[in-house]
């Protein structure tokens, strides 16, 4: 049913302020990282959940993000042949496929979205925040480079609740390990005034997308804060908190929203502006990235707008009150940061800022996309999905499919799916 | 009684345990020690004399098996998720767990982790605590935290009816509970020497037998065999000898194990019930034993995929350890989508590629009811042992 949606490709200048301003610092970035063996800047790789970039950028080095790198290489059609290289060299079929995508550009050449060579990491930082694996994926990497590696254990909020004692560990752990190691590897000393700066950068593109995220409680919706949400929370997510580029860059994408939310107009979609809001759904788990345009037209083609969802809060939970450098120690501020990413929570603190999203956002439904190969975000999901469908009286719909390998995506049956539940949905009014 | 009847004996005590996922010798346990608690935990690693000290049964929770038919887990797992947590939901959901006070959820893996958060949603009404074991193992930073952990724990078992925290009864707990770790070392040892004379599949009961009984019972029982064993009338067969790797949380069935050793191997060492041999050596006498059971924790831990590889690379630490069992080679048993298992595989193999050790690997689930394909796997592999020393 394409009448939700305006088929002319909206215009350039509308689109494309803010997500140009967000290529171009994603070009640079990756530049950047490209001559780092010429300028010799210092190179970690890093994970997205806890990430420490203002840290990293306290000691000028240049961060990667294997698992954005793997999602790239989805969205580029690549991650087939890189997991397919890996099982060849030996990786189980059951295990995570970021690993093996990863792996398997690793041993293609680690060639980047952008089709510059990556640079080996002088440092691994692993922050240990919301999934095991991680500190898996870092072990093989470890063997493949040889080089340094700086642990960092994020305790799980079993309890919902941050404790005095976990904080405490964590600062314990950036002053004893992490610190001593980017001081190592940069020869640089830690300079906390600088890092105090950073983080107030950090704060006020929070604030920013705070805003853009909360719009979606308008109707309609000015933006998808799923699908369109993976773009806004890049920046974010990734390399340039702390920096003066995310500052303008929130900056411009929440004039560009506050001006669809004047004229009325819904999100942007690959197919233009979605016209018609029928139904608001909220979604738990990460999307699919190898088949992503189609995924997201089985819903904007029926008029399906996501108005909040988990996978956007995998890099923090700013909508929830955290800011960065909120306290005055820095250094305990980023312990706050680190147990606060959503997978770092309980399953019932999950289940309770799912029912808070229902309920806040005026969700009609929820879509829980549970992913085959993340034992992080899909073991407990269909128990989850009952109790929020006892909470809120909605009836929810399960899907399946994977982030980046292709087998794992049957677009039929989820369209079938998706399109059988909003009927549901329709018929419930 | 003859040597013979008492380890016939003994092990179908072990195997009456095995068989008993509704907890009888627990609730068995209750009725002699009124008012005491039993407290479940998942694998791999728990500190049981913890709970010990509180005056509790630690009771090990390791899943189904392939005696119990799942109906509710299905419904709470998909197809993709390992199958311990589908058997465990299964009998708690059908009331066997109804006896046990509390449950304690170690950090072995996501799945773990994420079953802790199941529990509280669907059994609000009992006590279950996830136990965040550090993944930093200097004393200063995972020891602090792993302390205040513990003290918590032994503060919340005592708030739930247990005895208060007691540096003299938790000293008394850890000498008992390394007396079982010796106990269970010279099984092991009688394995690594004369493994015909303990079977891999007894070995196993006879080690699991202690998730249920009360430990000074139990290295009773461990000893009983291991002095009556050189008596059994078994004689040494021309077999390879086999390191069994990667069944350390999930347990295979009986039948996975005998078919490894009926398809022409000993299996000399393996990492079964990994929790009960976790710690290596003696926590030992100490006048803070608290600090002594986490200073055990940091620094004897044994190596397992389950915690940060901090120190010497695991395929190193797996070479050594096949050199020290005489194993001919090393088979990879890891229980299907199991992460922590299978991740750690492709470094393992090629450590022991370089060392020259052979291998070969399979998948199961607890549940696994056809091991023709294991057979036929085990078999080549020793055969070409045999013949030609290699694979
Ligand atoms: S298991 Fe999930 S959270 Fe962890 S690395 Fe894989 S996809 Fe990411
Ligand atoms: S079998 Fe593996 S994945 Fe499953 S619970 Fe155990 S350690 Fe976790």
């Amino acid at each position: 049913m394409a009448e939700a949606v305006t088929k002319a490709p909206p215009p350039a200048a509308q689109k494309d302020s803010s997500m140009e301003r967000q290529k171009q610092m994603i070009a640079g970035h990756f530049r950047s990282l490209s001559l780092a063996p010429q300028t010799g800047q210092r190179v970690a790789y890093t994970f997205v959940p806890g990430n420490l970039t203002e840290l990293m950028h306290a000691f000028d080095v240049l961060p990667v993000y294997p698992e954005i790198n793997a999602l790239q290489s989805a969205m580029r059609q690549l991650s087939a042949g890189y997991i397919r290289e890996a099982e060849r060299l030996g990786h189980n079929e059951d295990v995570c496929t970021y690993v093996k995508c990863d792996i398997g550009m690793l041993t293609k050449g680690n060639v980047g979205p952008t089709g510059e060579v990556l640079p080996p990491p002088n440092l691994l930082l692993l922050s240990y925040t919301g999934c095991f694996t991680f500190m898996k994926w870092f072990e093989l990497l470890k063997h493949e480079y040889g080089c340094e590696v700086a642990m960092l254990h994020v305790p799980y909020l079993a309890d919902g609740q941050p404790t005095a004692e976990a904080r405490r560990y964590i600062v314990d752990q950036l002053k004893a390990e992490v610190i001593p190691k980017l001081e190592k590897v940069t020869g640089k000393k830690y300079d906390e005034g600088r890092l105090q700066t950073l983080l107030a950068r950090s704060r006020e593109a929070e604030d920013n997308l705070v805003w853009v995220l909360d719009s979606a409680k308008a109707r309609p919706s000015p933006i998808d804060a799923y699908f369109g949400a993976v773009y806004y929370v890049g920046p974010i997510f990734s390399a340039f908190r702390g920096t003066e580029d995310a500052v303008a860059y929130y900056r411009e994408l929440r004039a560009e929203v506050e001006d669809r939310v004047l004229k009325g107009l819904g999100p942007v979609t690959p197919d233009g502006t979605l016209t018609r809001e029928k139904h608001r759904l909220v979604v738990e788990g990460p999307p699919n990235w190898t088949h992503f345009r189609d995924f997201w037209r089985i819903f904007h083609d029926e008029g399906a707008v996501i108005v909040a969802s988990t996978y956007a809060k995998v890099g923090g939970l700013y909508d929830q009150g955290f800011r960065h450098g909120q306290t005055d120690d820095p250094l305990e501020s980023l312990a706050d940061y680190c147990l606060g990413c959503y997978t770092n929570l309980s399953l019932p603190s999950r289940v309770d800022l799912l029912e808070k999203y229902v309920r806040d956002f005026k969700a009609d439904g929820f879509v829980f996309n549970s992913i085959k190969s993340c034992n992080s975000f899909s073991a407990g999901q269909l128990v989850m999905l009952r109790q929020l469908e006892q909470r809120t009286g909605l009836p929810g719909a399960f899907i399946e499919s994977d982030l980046v390998d292709p087998r794992y995506y049957g677009h039929a049956n989820i369209k079938n799916r998706i399109e059988s539940y909003l009927q549901m949905l329709e018929q419930r009014r | 009684m003859s040597t013979g009847s008492t380890t016939a004996a003994l092990l179908e005590r072990c195997e009456r345990l095995y068989a008993d996922t509704a907890l009888d010798a627990v609730r068995a346990w209750k009725g002699a020690h009124p008012g005491r608690l039993a407290i479940g935990h998942l694998p791999v690693y728990a500190p049981r004399e913890l709970i010990h000290s509180a005056g509790a049964l630690p009771v090990a929770l390791q899943g189904g098996g392939d005696q119990v038919d799942i109906v509710k887990g299905d419904a709470c797992f998909q197809s993709y998720i390992c199958h311990l947590p589908r058997s465990t939901v299964e009998l708690g959901l059908t009331g066997d767990f109804d006896l046990l006070d509390g449950f304690v959820f170690p950090s072995t893996c996501d799945v773990i982790r994420n079953l802790s958060g199941i529990w509280k949603l669907l059994f609000p009404k009992k006590y279950s605590r996830f136990l965040d074991l550090p993944q930093a193992f200097e004393a200063s930073t995972g020891g602090r935290f792993y302390l205040h952990d513990l003290e918590q724990l032994a503060k919340e078992l005592h708030g739930l009816g247990g005895l208060a925290p007691d540096d003299g009864r938790l000293q008394a707990s850890i000498a008992l509970y390394d007396d079982n770790r010796r106990a269970i070392e010279t099984l092991y040892a009688l394995r690594r020497e004369a493994p015909w004379l303990c079977s891999i599949d007894e070995a196993f009961l006879l080690v699991r037998a202690g998730g249920l009984l009360d430990v000074q019972e139990h290295t009773a029982l461990l000893r009983s065999f291991v002095d009556a064993a050189g008596a059994r009338p078994k004689k040494r067969e021309d077999r390879i000898r086999l390191l069994l790797i990667g069944a350390f949380c999930e347990q295979p069935p009986l039948g996975v194990l005998r078919t490894l050793e009926r398809s022409g191997a000993y299996v000399v060492d393996d990492d079964l019930n990994l929790g009960a041999r976790w710690l290596l050596g003696d926590v030992g006498p100490s006048q803070r034993p608290l600090e002594a059971l986490v200073r055990a924790y940091l620094e004897q831990s044994t190596w397992a995929s389950t915690r940060f590889e901090h120190d010497e690379p695991r395929g190193a630490q797996l070479v050594k350890r096949v050199k020290r069992a005489g194993a001919d080679g090393v088979v990879f048993a890891a229980p299907s989508f199991c992460d922590p298992a299978l991740l750690d595989q492709p470094p393992l193999q090629k450590a022991l590629t370089e060392a020259g050790v052979p291998f070969f690997s399979f998948k199961y689930a607890e549940n696994t009811g056809q091991f023709q394909g294991i057979r036929e796997q085990a078999g080549t592999f020793s055969d070409s042992l045999k013949l030609w020393g290699a694979a």
